[in-house]
């Protein structure tokens, strides 16, 4: 599995608890989590929670934007998954 | 003062209990002498006995919202669907603006509050581990929030915070609703999930007064000699009210009408009960009723197994009902333990089918009657028929010295009058 694929599966584990009742099958990378799923602002504290319960990685407030698409959550997550691992 | 009020009739009832998740399987159970009591696991504390409901949360809730909300919004949510369905309502044309959510509850927050600081001792109390659902999950409103959340209600909702009276309470405010015009439809009663705290079970421990036996199923025995505390349950009830003019245009089933009720404050004690109080509170509800002591055709009582609180709630009856030779008495809590909150709410409910069945459930495991919990109409081990019940006075009595009678009469319409 390549990075971007562990990213993405790493997020969709965290939505699949957050939001048990929805088809993660098809969810597109590219487009807004919250306009393909049933989502809203608790959720996404939620998904901010998570990252730091799992995963030990902190999400800044101002950062929050930069979850809004799987693909955005590759490009945020990736090296701070990789710094974390490394360190 | 003396005002020309509408009459509030009761149209539908939901409820979760541990004995029964409908009415009519609490009823039968009722009847049958089956227990809903059983072991159970808490934290600290290990096991202790209590009553717990296991009635199907996903009937009306999605899983995240299982996830957010709290069970105690679970309860209420589960009783307040089930209602409005008994009612035989056309819900979807409901203008749901003057629909009013009223429940009453014996505290809320602690199964939340005790969850969080257990999860918050894996990182170290660390307190950036604290979860953003708390707040809405802790607000004294919560169980009655959720339900117009999952129902689309959009008139009031809140929770009236009446100690083990709660239940009567939630029923007295959402007729007082109906009859201020503030709304057209009321789901009033009660609810409590405090099974799954501790905290309860640790401090009614600490007092003394927590019921222990080899068999869960005889721990609770209101009235019984070897009587030693409480049995902590969940449970729920709530009603669909209205008012008799509506709910005769639309042709529902009216169950009762709601006759009178009272509450008054004993100013005597913590968590002691008062047979003052008590008195005072059936006499005053039997007034606002409109009727005589001698009216009344049973009692279900508040009695909770606490050696002393039992005596007391006898003596109160006793003083009230001298002379009345035909009054029935009986304990929901013998079954199903203490509902807490939902206590008054669901033990009115397992009794209301006496109006059509003319049956009185029993009160269980009294194997050596307390004589100074004996009467004459004390329904003890089996059911009773008796020819007529019109009128049911239900006890609920709280902390902090609350009591809360409300009382129920058998409708009958014009009709029939004639």
């Amino acid at each position: 599995m390549s990075e971007s694929e562990k990213v993405k599966s790493l997020i969709l584990e965290i939505i699949g608890d957050i939001a048990p009742d929805e088809d993660l099958s098809a969810v597109d990378p590219a487009v807004r989590l919250r306009d393909q799923l049933d989502l809203d602002s608790m959720d996404f504290l939620d998904i901010v929670m998570e990252l730091r319960k799992r995963h030990q990685i902190e999400v800044p407030e101002a950062d929050y934007m930069r979850l809004a698409t799987l693909d955005g959550c590759v490009e945020y997550l990736g090296p701070k998954l990789q710094a974390r691992l490394s360190a | 003062m003396s005002l020309a009020l509408p009459r509030v009739v009761m149209t539908g009832i939901g409820l979760t209990s541990p004995n029964g998740n409908d009415l009519a399987t609490f009823r039968k159970n009722l009847l049958a002498g089956v227990s809903g009591v059983r072991p159970w696991e808490t934290r600290f504390l290990g096991n202790v006995i209590a009553g717990v409901c296991d009635f199907d949360e996903l009937r009306y809730q999605k899983k995240k919202e299982l996830r957010r909300g709290t069970r105690a919004g679970s309860v209420a949510i589960y009783c307040a669907q089930e209602a409005v369905k008994s009612s035989g309502i056309d819900w979807a044309s409901v203008n749901k603006e003057k629909v009013g959510v009223y429940v009453g509850i014996t505290e809320h927050g602690n199964v939340e509050t005790e969850n969080e600081i257990a999860s918050l001792r894996g990182y170290n109390d660390d307190t950036r581990y604290w979860s953003h659902h708390h707040n809405p999950r802790t607000v004294a409103n919560n169980p009655a929030g959720e339900v117009t959340l999952n129902m689309g209600i959009t008139g009031p909702h809140y929770c009236i915070g009446a100690a083990c009276a709660a239940g009567n309470l939630g029923v007295v405010q959402g007729m007082q609703m109906l009859q201020l015009g503030i709304v057209d439809i009321a789901l009033a009663g009660g609810v409590s999930e405090s099974v799954r705290t501790f905290g309860i079970f640790a401090s009614f421990k600490a007092q003394g007064a927590l019921a222990v036996h080899e068999d869960p199923t005889k721990a609770s025995r209101p009235f019984d000699k070897a009587r030693n505390g409480i049995v902590v349950s969940e449970g729920g009830c709530l009603y669909q009210l209205e008012r008799l003019d509506d709910a005769i245009k639309r042709g529902a089933h009216i169950i009762c009408e709601i006759a009178g009720y009272a509450m008054n404050s004993d100013a005597v004690d913590f968590v002691l009960p008062d047979t003052g109080g008590q008195i005072r509170c059936m006499k005053s509800a039997i007034a606002h009723a409109g009727l005589k002591a001698g009216d009344i055709d049973l009692i279900s009582t508040h009695a909770t197994a606490t050696p002393q609180g039992d005596i007391q709630e006898c003596a109160a009856i006793r003083q009230v009902f001298a002379g009345n030779a035909k009054v029935r008495i009986n304990n929901t809590k013998s079954f199903i333990g203490h509902a807490m909150g939902a206590a008054g709410a669901l033990e009115l409910a397992g009794n209301l089918p006496s109006f059509v069945d003319g049956l009185v459930h029993p009160t269980i495991n009294v194997d050596e009657l307390d004589p100074e919990c004996a009467f004459e109409g004390l329904v003890v081990g089996k059911p009773v028929k008796v020819p007529r019940i019109d009128t049911i006075l239900n006890n609920s009595f709280g902390m902090l010295g609350i009591n809360s009678t409300l009382i129920v009469k058998r409708y009958v319409s014009s009709s029939e009058k004639s």
